[in-house]
């Protein structure tokens, strides 16, 4: 179990002024596994993510990422090299694709550093070498697979931003899973989709984690995703985590449903304000 | 005219009301701007009154607020479009008649302007058949016509049209600029505004590099531009190299230049970054000015060498001892228009370079990047991609062309001083990149031909060009305000044909 641990983190405290949005959070996410973070809105898990991709420096602690070619520190890793030499790509909760190009263009664009590489800084490029040219056709060929693996090849030239919404959805995956990470992080890739959409996406992430062997990592609303499709749940509430461990049992832990019920705290309300709650509960 | 008045709702008595409105307010507003003038006389300072140029506001403006009526209305497109034309051709009349003082009232300038030479008339004809179109097919909201939805139609299937075709109609711009000399070959005007033209365009899509693709602001660009031509002109100047040297050098300093400007600035975003850029525009001129011991300050550099055929042969008349001269290379009669017209070449070269390396480097990994930083930069980050190298490299390489259209500029002129990099040189190449529709490389030809070429060729009017050049941009921002020709090709395609994908975005 230990040499499956893909991703560790010790400690992770992160500040913004005097507002611990994070607070000595430490959990392990392993190799063919989804990991969900839940918890209730503004309890610290996009920051999570922030730390983990290099958008955010954290205050304090220890993220070790544990790919193929042995541990690397991410909080030591410069922004955007954090997806380029180790591998962690994610999605975003606002999709944020690249929506003046078609949908072929934001995969292609995801491959950029492979390609860059194989053009010699754009001159073997220019003059269209043939290591740049068969570079370019392995990754028209990555991106048609992950375009059929999304079901988005017969949208593969519209612009993305014309996209449905649930395609959207999708093509961030696609073009996040382009990068060839070895982990990915998907912040409520659930958000929006209607049932039969949230079913597909559950099959997606599943085909994800057993064919490709990564690790996921997750940050959903949707406990029917939640529940159905991960194998490990940590729950975070005011940048504290208080659960860990399978659904299951996350799922009936009495701190967790407090925290999402909040039912104690209803009865410490005085009685004048309660009062005024039952009459207008629109008010709230 | 019968038509107006019989198959309309409005009656005549109401159109007569409303023209009488509009005459009095064209009235009062003109009669003290335009009725009044202070001429210099040796007795001292006298008044002139203009009762022509109030006649002439007041007219365009009864002919075109009736112009508009019948476009309200949707009477008659073609009576529409004439009284517009019509309006139009008065106001014209009435700027060019400002400038006189010798009120003539009968016999119009404009006329005798249009038909000084063949070209001209020319050029008069198509602009009036323009104007003629634009309001022939321009329509009134609401109350929708039969034929409103033809002319949306025919304006739908031209650009179709042109985006399917976009090779070809580049193709034939391409043939009309390199046998543009042998149809002028010895008009000496035409040829140095040709290269004027060329030289914007250079700069245009130079900078569409930096504005179009990677979607950095930058208000300084003339001063790569500058850097480039002072490159050349001290280098020539102080270790006699040679231009051909010097131009491969003029680009590489730019694109330092760019680089060295590019890595503390391009962190900040958008406006900022805008003011930053015009800041930098502007010390590069002041230093240039203040520099005396190497720049020669206001003064300038004078009598910068001339390129040569290629180190082969020389193009002036008289040339020294053990060089070969140009005509007598070929065995031609001597011409001064020999130079002007390798100018015309050289320049023509430079910038399809620039064209064809753009083309093709928004085709590679580099160029996507550029187009993806412009969308969103985040995302970008969260790709690997490294934002500051990216954007550096697109300053870089839109320096670099400024770089070798600024050793150019200074070898065609001969003298270079810093007044040719004003700030009003960035702005101008920036309009023409915006007016163009941000990257797209025919959008900037036309725009420059436009900007630069229109002036031009009515020196007459030069002072009232940054009036026309406002109403232009204005008229821009309403009707096209993405630029001319707004569109984006896609830079790979799976399963449609670029036909298919036009088609596709219409609906």
């Amino acid at each position: 179990m230990t040499d499956n641990k893909l991703l560790e983190v010790e400690h992770l405290t992160m500040r913004f002024g005097g507002l611990v949005a994070i607070d000595d959070l430490s959990f392990t996410a392993r190799k063919r596994e989804i990991t969900a973070i839940i918890g209730p809105n503004g309890a610290g898990k996009t920051t999570v993510f922030n730390c983990l991709t290099g958008f955010y420096v954290p205050t304090e602690g220890r993220l070790t990422l544990s790919a193929n070619d042995g541990p690397r520190l991410l909080e030591r890793t410069e922004g955007f090299r954090i997806s380029r030499n180790n591998g962690v790509a994610r999605t975003f909760q606002n999709i944020r694709l690249f929506t003046g190009m078609t949908v072929l263009e934001n995969l292609v664009v995801a491959q950029h550093n492979r390609l860059m590489d194989a053009s010699l800084f754009s001159l073997a490029g220019l003059f269209n070498l043939k290591r740049y040219a068969n570079a370019e056709k392995e990754a028209l060929e990555r991106a048609k697979f992950w375009l059929n693996k999304t079901g988005l090849y017969e949208f593969a030239d519209w612009n993305a931003g014309n996209l449905p919404y649930g395609n959207q959805r999708r093509l961030e995956i696609a073009r996040a899973m382009c990068v060839e990470p070895s982990l990915l992080c998907l912040d409520e890739p659930a958000a929006g989709l209607n049932p039969r959409e949230s079913a597909e996406l559950n099959l997606l992430l599943q085909s994800i984690r057993d064919e490709q062997g990564i690790g996921l990592l997750l940050i959903e609303h949707d406990m029917s995703v939640v529940m159905q499709i991960s194998d490990h749940v940590i729950v975070l509430d005011y940048g504290k985590k208080i659960a860990d461990g399978n659904p299951e049992a996350v799922k009936n832990d009495p701190a967790v449903i407090r925290a999402y019920l909040g039912e104690e705290e209803d009865d410490e309300l005085p009685p004048e304000v309660a009062q005024d709650l039952h009459l207008d509960p629109k008010a709230q | 005219m019968s038509s107006l008045l019989t198959s309309s709702r409005v009656t005549p008595v109401d159109i007569a009301k409303e023209l009488a409105f509009f005459a009095v307010l064209a009235v009062m507003m003109s009669i003290m701007i335009l009725g009044v003038e202070t001429v210099d006389r040796p007795t001292g300072l006298e008044l002139a009154l203009r009762w022509d140029l109030v006649l002439l506001a007041v007219c365009a403006t009864v002919v075109g607020r009736l112009g508009l009526i019948v476009r309200r209305e949707h009477l008659s497109r073609l009576l529409q479009a004439a009284l517009i034309v019509i309006s139009a051709l008065m106001v014209f009349e009435m700027f060019v008649r400002f400038r006189d003082l010798d009120d003539r009232w009968v016999s119009p300038v404009t006329f005798d302007m249009a038909t000084q030479s063949v070209g001209r008339a020319i050029f008069f004809i198509c602009l009036i058949a323009i104007v003629f179109a634009i309001a022939y097919f321009s329509s009134a909201k609401g109350r929708p016509t039969g034929d409103e939805d033809e002319s949306n139609k025919i304006s739908a299937r031209l650009q179709v049209a042109y985006r399917t075709n976009t090779k070809k109609v580049g193709m034939l711009g391409i043939a009309f600029f390199i046998i543009f000399p042998f149809i002028f070959g010895e008009n000496r005007s035409a040829i140095d505004l040709a290269t004027l033209v060329m030289i914007y365009i250079m700069l245009g899509w130079g900078l569409n590099i930096v504005v179009g693709l990677a979607g950095l602001l930058d208000l300084g660009y003339v001063a790569f531009y500058a850097v480039g031509a002072y490159s050349y002109a001290l280098l020539s100047q102080h270790f006699g190299l040679s231009f051909w040297l010097c131009l491969p050098m003029a680009g590489l300093f730019s694109a330092s230049f760019g680089i060295i400007l590019g890595f503390p600035v391009l962190r900040l975003r958008g406006d900022y970054l805008a003011i930053v850029t015009l800041g930098f525009g502007e010390i590069i001129r002041v230093i240039l000015i203040n520099w005396y011991d190497l720049t020669g300050g206001p003064d300038g550099i004078a009598s910068i060498e001339r390129p040569s055929f290629f180190g082969l042969a020389d193009f002036s008349r008289r040339v020294p001892e053990g060089v070969t001269r140009f005509s007598d290379l070929f065995g031609i009669e001597y011409s001064s228009m020999h130079r002007l017209i390798f100018l015309y070449y050289l320049i023509l070269i430079l910038a399809l370079v620039t064209n064809f390396v753009t083309m093709r480097l928004r085709k590679l990994p580099i160029g996507r990047a550029w187009e993806a930083l412009r969308e969103d930069e985040i995302a970008c980050r969260s790709l690997g991609i490294n934002p500051t190298n990216t954007k550096l490299s697109a300053f870089a390489i839109g320096a670099m062309f400024a770089g070798f259209a600024g050793a150019f500029f200074a070898t065609r002129q001969g003298f270079i001083s810093p007044e040719s990099f004003t700030f009003l040189e960035s702005a101008v190449i920036l309009a023409i990149v915006v007016m163009g529709g941000m990257g797209s490389q025919i959008g900037v030809v036309l725009a420059a031909i436009v900007m630069i070429g229109f002036p031009e060729m009515f020196r007459e009017l030069a002072e009232y060009r940054m009036l026309i050049f406002g109403a232009g941009m204005v008229a821009i921002m309403l009707w096209r305000p993405r630029g001319l020709l707004s569109f984006r090709d896609p830079t790979i395609l799976l399963n449609m044909s670029k036909k298919e994908k036009v088609a596709g975005e219409k609906s």
